[in-house]
Parts: structure tokens; sequence; C-alpha cells
């Protein structure tokens, strides 16, 4: 008996600092990676290698969608939804529908989530990933539609929903349409919640404004990943009105921590692993709860 | 991207007349409009914002819950009231006080007027985004009525976490945007002066979220504005307030909470 609880910590204390990810595919760009947090530079492929974090800080960069779904999700599980689901211009926006079509070419992204349902180590769960790389990934009605019926997927499927987030916050160009959002996809949040099911929020970097005060922070369980941006108001915006510099860390991953509003950092080479866990965890009850 | 002078004014005068500082506030129409105001402190965690204010009071003989942001008439008033731009706790005093509403099943009626949430490194460090998000997934679970009224500013984020309701009203002058004019301007032309522009532009007034079918019922002001006749504009608030919630309360529960969600599940324009 004991021996067998031996036997667990010295396969959990292998386990633990190897890898578990699919070998990401190497994209050949420019030859070096200089770190925007502590400026020290690396090899392009050592970077790549290390799934985009920072050697010397541990800073995890922005992915796109595509590669956080690739280090995620189990191989060939993902089945996506509402991929052609794209936002119109409500208020007439000047250049905004250029932008978009620019956009769409450049990312190949139609818009600036993409969700569906995948499996994580046999862990079946809805995902949705923000992709800051479109628009600063902020909210218009196409990703308040597509995170508000992902949600809405959940209770119907009875799963849990993990939702990687990154954005810039409400979108602008779509005006109070865009505002709503917040309203649209907090709703959704708390049916899910009332069917008894789990809500996992990763904050990527960076997480801010409208995202940051909807969704992003309604998860029954908040991870960030190391260093991440977290915050509602904009960094310049405050130091414009306190008329000082704050320090680097204000806003970050770990300064949430230390105020109490994310449970855990987690990086990359754990994420997998944590993901899987904590949803065979939280398997709902049988019977529904009072969820609507 | 045609404006014509005659709109760009049109929009910018609204705004003007919603920031002077003869306009009503929220002190205003709680005196006008109830009787037997009991205002309630603090958010039981932190502190007691005074940009948000609430308690309970009589509408006619009903029991309601009000709350809303405070703007001040002079300096000292606004610097009491923050200008009227909420830390977290004072969205986590106005959450606790709807959910006191709920227990004692009576109504609660939102008075919305801020420039928007305050952006601090106080704000920051007590997890404004968490302040705001919990209002919005709380309210739409809230098993009493909501009725948001827009008086003056909405603004952005700060004005949505009392925005979540079953009918929202807008005063005719009132604005409610996703991001203020100056800062649209800022970021579209990198030029805050033309915040006129960017004003007529954004689509905020009362008339332009009654066209998204986001403003359900547009309440008229004295011709001038509401500053001109406080009496008429309270007038003119409480019968909207005796209509609508006599609709809203005479529904089931299920219902109301069905049609909430509704209200704002709708919202969105998309294509697949
Ligand atoms: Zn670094």
């Amino acid at each position: 008996m004991l021996e067998d609880f031996f036997k667990v910590v010295r396969i959990r204390m292998e386990k633990s600092y190897k890898e578990d990810v699919h070998p990401g595919v190497q994209i050949p760009k420019d030859l070096l990676f200089k770190c925007p947090r502590c400026q020290h530079t690396a090899f392009t492929e050592e970077f790549e290698s290390a799934r985009k974090v920072c050697t010397y800080c541990r800073y995890h960069s922005r992915l796109t969608a595509k590669e956080r779904l690739r280090m995620t999700a189990d191989k060939d599980s993902f089945v996506e939804m509402d991929a052609n689901l794209s936002g119109k211009d409500p208020i007439g926006f000047p250049g905004y529908e250029k932008k978009i079509a620019e956009l769409r070419e450049s990312t190949s992204l139609t818009e600036a989530v993409i969700t569906g349902h995948c499996e994580i180590r046999g862990q079946k769960t809805v995902i949705a990933i923000m992709d800051s790389h479109f628009m600063m990934a902020s909210m218009g009605s196409a990703v308040g539609e597509k995170i508000t019926r992902a949600f809405e997927y959940g209770v119907l499927e009875r799963l849990p929903v993990v939702i990687f987030t990154a954005s810039g916050g409400a979108r602008m160009q779509e005006g109070i349409i865009s505002l709503m959002q917040m309203a649209k996809t907090s709703a959704a949040v708390a049916r899910h919640h009332a069917a008894g099911l789990l809500y996992i929020t990763i904050i990527t970097d960076p997480t801010t404004g409208g995202v940051t005060a909807s969704f992003a922070s309604l998860g029954d369980i908040i991870i960030a990943e190391p260093k991440a941006l977290i915050g509602f108001a904009g960094r310049r915006v405050i130091e414009g009105t306190i008329k000082q510099r704050l320090p680097e860390e204000f806003q970050s991953a770990e300064f949430m921590l230390e105020h109490g509003f994310i449970d855990m950092i987690v990086d990359r080479p754990n994420m997998r692993r944590t993901l899987s866990s904590l949803i065979g965890m939280h398997k709902p009850k049988k019977t529904p709860g009072n969820g609507v | 991207m045609n404006i014509s002078p005659a709109n760009t004014s049109g929009t910018w005068k609204k705004i003007e007349l919603i920031r002077q500082p003869s306009r009503p506030t929220v002190k205003d129409y709680i005196q006008l409009i109830f009787s037997q105001f009991y205002e309630m402190h603090g958010d039981r965690l932190f502190g007691d914002d005074e940009a948000i204010m609430g308690g309970v009071a009589l509408f006619g003989e009903t029991p309601v819950t009000v709350i809303g942001q405070v703007k001040g008439k002079n300096f000292e008033e606004n610097k009491k009231h923050n200008f009227a731009m909420p830390h977290p706790e004072g969205y986590r005093k106005a959450l606790r006080l709807a959910k006191q509403a709920e227990k004692f099943a009576r109504p609660v009626i939102c008075f919305v007027d801020t420039p928007g949430a305050f952006c601090g490194v106080a704000a920051e460090e007590r997890g404004q985004g968490e302040a705001i998000a919990q209002n919005l997934m709380e309210f739409m679970q809230l098993q009493t009525p909501i009725i948001s009224i827009v008086t003056g500013e909405g603004g952005s984020g700060g004005a949505l976490a009392l925005g979540i309701c079953d009918e929202l009203a807008m005063l005719e002058n009132a604005v409610y945007s996703v991001i203020s004019p100056r800062g649209c301007a800022n970021i579209l032309w990198k030029d805050a002066s033309r915040e006129k522009e960017a004003a007529e532009l954004l689509k905020i007034t009362a008339q332009d979220l009654k066209d998204f079918g986001i403003c359900d019922y547009i309440i008229k002001e004295p011709p001038g504005g509401a500053h001109l006749s406080v009496g008429e504009t309270a007038e003119a608030i409480m019968e909207y307030l005796f209509d609508a919630l006599n609709k809203i309360s005479q529904k089931d529960v299920a219902i109301m909470l069905q049609e909430r969600y509704n209200k704002f599940r709708r919202i969105g324009e998309f294509e697949e």
C-alpha cells in the first residue's frame, strides 16, 4: 500500500518536468527573437522550440490562435464551430470594413476568436481561443456571438468551457453594439454556471478593457500565463492621470495573483496537464442543476 | 464619411447640455420621485464609494431599491463623488443592494450618469474589471424587476455595470457610448480636438440607441433640457416608471428572466 504511494510519487517526480505537447510546426521567420519584457535576444529556433517562451524571463509571448490550438488540443480532436461567422459594420465606421478585409487576408482568420470543441488529454471540452493578431482581439458582434454560442453549446452538451483570453477590449468601431457584447457574453456565462458546469479562463497577454470586465473575470477557475498583462484601464491612461510611471509588474499576472484576482499562474509546458486534470476533477452532477 | 455641420452640432449640443453643472443629478431625482429614502453605505468588503449612492425608498406605496452614480454641481461636490467615476467598491455596493432588493422582492431602479469607471492604481488593485463583470452576470439573474434610466452620460463599462435591466430608458438628451468621443478621436485621428466629429460618428444619442433596439423608451425633457425644469423632468420619469413597473411586475419571474436574457442576447450584427 505505502509502496504504491511511493511509486506514485516517483512517477510524478519523473513526469513533472517532462513536456507533453505535440511538436509544433516550425515557421521559419526572422533569425532572432527579442523579448519585449527583458530585451534579451534568442535565436528564433530556440524560442520557437521553447513554445515561444523567453528563456531568460519566462515571458510567455503572444501566440496565434492556431499555434495555441496545436499546443492545447489533442491531435485531430478539434471541431470548429461558427467558422464563417463575421461581423458587420453597424455604425458605418470609417475604414472599418477595409481593415477587417485586410486582416482576413493577412491572418487567414475570419474574426478575433476561434471556437469549437476538442479533447485535452482525453477530456472533452468546449474551447475558445482569442487571437490578438486580429485587431487586438477586440470584441465586436462576431466575437460576442461566438463566445455566447460556445457557452450555449456547453450547456446543451453539458460540457466545460475553456477560454484563452486576449483582448484590447470592446471594439470601438462597432459603437454601442460592442459594449453590449459584454452583457451578452456575461449572460451566457451565468447560464453555464447555473447549469453546474465548469468554466476555466486562461488569461494570456494582453487581456484588458471590456473583456476583463466581462467573461474573462467570470471563470470558476482563473489561470494566467506568466507575465501576462491583465487589467481594466490602459496603463498609459492611468499614467496620464497620476502623472508618473507605473512599476513594470503593475497589471501583470503576478500582480493579479498577489491581489487575489487569479487562482494560479501556469506555464506552457504544464498547461495541458493542468487543464485536463482540473476538468477531470470537476465533472458535473448527473442530474442537471437548476439551470434554465 | 461626410458629416454635415448641422449633424455634428446635434450630438455635441446634447453632450454640452448633459455635462453642464446645473443638469439634475440622481440626488434631485430621488428627492422628487421617491419618499422616505434611506441611503445605505458600503460594500461590506472594503469601503464606501461615494461615486455611487443607493438605498431603499418608496415609489408611491411600493418599496424600491434606488442606485445611481452621483455627479456634483460644483467642484467640491464633484471631488466628494469623484466626478461620478466609481471604484470597484461602488459596483460591489450596488450589487449588495440589488441582492437585498431581490431578497425582499422589490424592484431595482438604476440611474446611470457617469463618464466611466475610474481608471487608477487603486481601482486596478481592487479589481475594477472583476467588479463590473460580476455585476453584469449577477444583475442578469436577479429575480426581481430592474429598470435602468440613463439620465446623462452613459460612459462605457462603468455605465453598463448599472445597465443590465428588463427595460432601458434614456432621457431625451442622454448619451450612451462604448468610448468617450475624446478617446475615440484620439485613437482614430490622434487628435482629441476632433471629439465633436467622433461624437456624431459613434451614434450615441437616445434616438440612435432606440434605433439599434437597445434603448426601450425615450423620456422627453422640457424644451431646452432637463435643467430648465427639474420638476417636469422628474414627473416624466415618474410617469414612465409607473407604467414600466406595472408592466414588468406582473410578469412571472421565469418569463421576466428569459426576456431579460433575450434583450441582450439578440444584440449584434453579423452574418454567416
Ligand atoms: Zn524575456
